[in-house]
């Protein structure tokens, strides 16, 4: 196989190129384009604002998907985030593979507490 | 071509490995590094409350008991935390969502129009922290009931 890298790309293992950059983007402007839909339908509301209200703007089958690839796009916007952190302050490869170990499960056991949540509205 | 004339300025302070306390204090941050470093710092809050965040999501949103639960919550507190202590965490993730949303708005910025130079550097930075602790100090007034 021809080597088309540098020799540094297999000892650090950075996720070399586009893809993170970009799913970082792509990811948190999807949540910011969320948000603002949220907050629209909240300022443009009747009413007090209870539990009726809130629980409503979720129960429609789009918002329910909609919001399920949201919480998707938060866990890996997360991860690439946490991952950046652990490679920029924790150098010994241990430590690091253990606290990135940890952010995977915190993240993916917290997404499947936040769908689960959803489906139950 | 003539060589460089000898330089009559002190040499930089070089930094090889910063050590947190004698380092950090004396390194002087321009705004746009406050900013920064504010964007990670707020990023990692969030990844670590996100239990927290859940949590809200779950008692507001299940059912209507679950939704008073979530009122007396803030309100009354639970258990040993008191209801103040519960709006000061919500007042943090509040402040942690806005600056990390405006500066990340800011990164889009500057990628989409290339907008990188050390003016607009500066002056997003001081757009970046006034909307957010402004926004954070509006939401903060209306969560602690001041109006």
């Amino acid at each position: 196989m021809a080597v088309n890298f540098g020799s540094k790309r297999i000892v650090t293992g950075a996720h070399y190129g586009l893809r993170d950059w970009l799913a970082q983007r792509v990811t948190a402007l999807l949540m910011a384009l969320f948000t603002l839909l949220i907050v629209l339908r909240l300022v443009f509301s009747r009413g007090p604002v209870g539990y009726d209200l809130w629980a409503g703007i979720f129960s429609a089958q789009w918002m329910k998907t909609l919001t399920f690839t949201v919480i998707l796009a938060l866990l890996y916007h997360a991860w690439v985030g946490m991952r950046d952190i652990w490679m920029d302050y924790i150098k010994p490869v241990g430590p690091r593979l253990a606290l990135q170990v940890f952010s995977i499960v915190w993240l993916v056991g917290c997404a499947g507490w936040a769908i689960q949540v959803l489906w139950r509205v | 071509m003539s060589a460089p004339a000898p330089s009559v300025r002190p040499p930089r302070p070089e930094f090889r490995n910063i050590h947190a306390f004698k380092d950090l204090p004396s390194y002087r941050l321009p705004l746009a590094g406050i900013v920064s470093i504010l964007h990670r710092i707020s990023g990692a809050l969030m990844f670590l409350l996100m239990p927290f965040i859940i949590w809200m999501f779950d008692t507001s949103i299940s059912s209507e008991i679950s939704f008073a639960r979530f009122k007396s919550v803030f309100n009354q507190g639970a258990g040993p935390m008191p209801g103040w202590f519960v709006k000061l965490v919500a007042l943090a993730l509040m402040w942690a969502f806005l600056h990390h949303l405006i500066a990340g708005i800011r990164h889009l910025w500057m990628d989409m129009r290339h907008a990188v130079s050390k003016e607009f550097g500066r002056s997003s930075a001081i757009w970046t922290l006034t909307l957010s602790m402004g926004l954070t100090l509006a939401l903060g007034a209306k969560l602690f009931g001041l109006y």
